[in-house]
């Protein structure tokens, strides 16, 4: 899948934040932006501007970095942060859009956040991004840049700010916060169980700060510019601007970053109501842990407050009238499963089986023949929320539930023996499987 | 007190639901149902029990608020 970025600001004046129209090298990096600036009251700031975290669980910026920072002085040991670029999700590109058009804003916020945590030592931030992803060679010119080389350091201690870059499995579970701090600390890139919470014990058992990448360039700008202008737009609640990766039927995948707030439809560019172009049946909003909306969806602004439900890691999907949303969370539910960790019992039985069904209901000859079908997707669904390591089963089930609701008429019509799309072109996109032993 | 279950760990060997019948039942997969309650007074004991007993140790006896 390429992905664009879609060039035209949304308002000219204060967008785009984060993306130029180019890749910044250093210096255009800080032509743009000015150099980096200190962290001092940086937490304040962040509190102050109210910056949530971009990577898909909006937990407050600020919060996470002062419970590192307790974590570090507590037990004595100095705080490890890790930059997660590991997107894993694939219907979605912002992160590596943001690494590859301003990758030193991220290793400013990175440094920044370093600086907050008291991560001052060497061998202390890193930075994650997935094997495969191209981003490697983009990296370590930029640090180079940045006057790192490899093996080679400046600075007042021996690599005391020098990044280590990490390539991870391309998995959609890698980047989960305790998959990464435990794959860096040189196990497999699992999910482990969350007690104690990597915030404790990440990184070979350090303290550790794992931020998305976005959530850190974010950062250095409230760094530089406080939490006043980081408010300006977007709304009150959840201010400021977010990347957005968008899937429609009309132009390709896309990145844009967009203040909170924005009209869904503004995003995708639509014409007001009631217009004839491109009718829409629905709207994905959250990527594949996310939820399906009705296409009353549109009509609301950018905003979990407004759309009643997480906004992720911004993946938005306009589904076009003449396809069909359940064949289409048939796909992305059979590619969830596959990508289970395997190691919880609960997600382990439950998510094959739930692919299974929700595959045999995508297709109406089946779904006829299959009786219960519904009411076991529900049993199911019930039996894997809640019981897993991570919230794979939870965001798993959410995309389910949401599509049986919002196609309820669709899969009654698949029960009873027909299908109502017309175009049966996927619009969310699924890596192809790689051929599995015993698969089918 | 309450139970938790390290999903990571637990193999579904159903040790804790014959312990613990009143607040651990099992699954159609033979893992573990936890009522999400408090343990009551008169069950702590086999509540431990059944933490030390299980045999990939994945039942996890936590304090409340922690």
């Amino acid at each position: 899948m390429t992905i664009s970025h879609a060039a035209p600001p949304l308002h000219r004046t204060a967008l785009p934040r984060l993306l130029p129209p180019a890749p910044a090298d250093l210096r255009a990096h800080v032509e743009l932006h000015g150099p980096l600036p200190s962290a001092n009251g940086l937490v304040a700031a962040l509190r102050d501007a109210g910056l949530s975290g971009r990577g898909g669980a909006a937990f407050p910026v600020h919060r996470k970095l002062e419970a590192v920072a307790e974590a570090g002085l507590r037990t004595g040991r100095t705080p490890v942060v890790v930059a997660n670029g590991c997107e894993g999700e694939p219907a979605s590109g912002k992160d590596a859009m943001l690494l590859r058009l301003a990758p030193h804003l991220v290793l400013d916020g990175l440094r920044l956040a370093a600086e907050a945590v008291g991560a001052d030592r060497a061998g202390t931030t890193y930075l994650a991004v997935e094997r495969g992803s191209g981003l490697r060679a983009v990296l370590e010119s930029a640090l180079a840049e940045r006057g790192q080389g490899r093996g080679q350091e400046r600075g007042q201690e021996p690599g005391q700010h020098q990044v280590t870059l990490v390539e991870v499995p391309p998995r959609f579970l890698s980047g989960e916060s305790s998959a990464l701090t435990g794959f860096i600390s040189g196990r497999p890139a699992l999910p482990r169980f969350p007690q104690p919470p990597p915030r404790e014990r990440g990184v070979g058992g350090a303290p550790t700060l794992v931020q998305n990448v976005e959530s850190l360039a974010q950062l250095a700008l409230v760094a530089r510019h406080g939490a006043a202008w980081f408010r300006a737009v977007g709304t009150p609640a959840e201010p400021g601007t977010m990347l957005c990766t968008l899937h429609d039927a009309w132009s390709g995948p896309r990145v844009m970053e967009a203040a909170t707030g924005t009209p869904l439809r503004r995003l995708f560019g639509l014409a007001p109501q009631g217009s004839p172009q491109a009718p829409v049946q629905a709207v994905l909003v959250g990527g594949y842990h996310g939820s399906w909306l009705p296409a009353a969806a549109l009509d609301a602004r950018l905003s979990a407050a407004d759309l009643g439900v997480p906004l992720g890691a911004g993946v938005l999907a306009a589904l076009p009238a003449d396809r069909c949303g359940l064949v289409e969370t048939a796909r992305v539910l059979r590619y969830l499963a596959l990508e289970s960790a395997g190691q919880c019992g609960p997600c382990l039985n439950g998510l094959p089986r739930i692919a299974a069904a929700c595959t045999e209901l995508a297709r109406p000859e089946a779904a006829t023949r299959r009786p219960g079908l519904l009411a076991d997707l529900a049993r199911w669904s019930g039996l894997v929320q809640g019981r897993g390591a991570c919230h794979h089963p939870d965001g798993t089930v959410r995309l389910l539930r949401s599509a049986l609701t919002v196609f309820a008429a669709e899969a009654q019509a698949h029960v009873a023996g027909f299908c109502r799309a017309a175009d049966a072109t996927p619009l969310l996109p699924v890596p192809a499987e790689a051929p599995q032993e015993g698969a089918a | 007190m309450n139970v938790t279950v390290d999903w990571t760990a637990c193999t579904g060997h159903g040790l804790c639901a014959e312990l613990l019948p009143e607040l651990i039942t099992l699954d159609e997969w033979g893992y573990p149902l936890v009522q999400g309650v408090p343990v009551p007074s008169e069950a702590v004991r086999r509540a431990r029990r059944a933490a030390a007993d299980c045999p990939v140790l994945a039942l996890k006896i936590r304090r409340q608020h922690s």
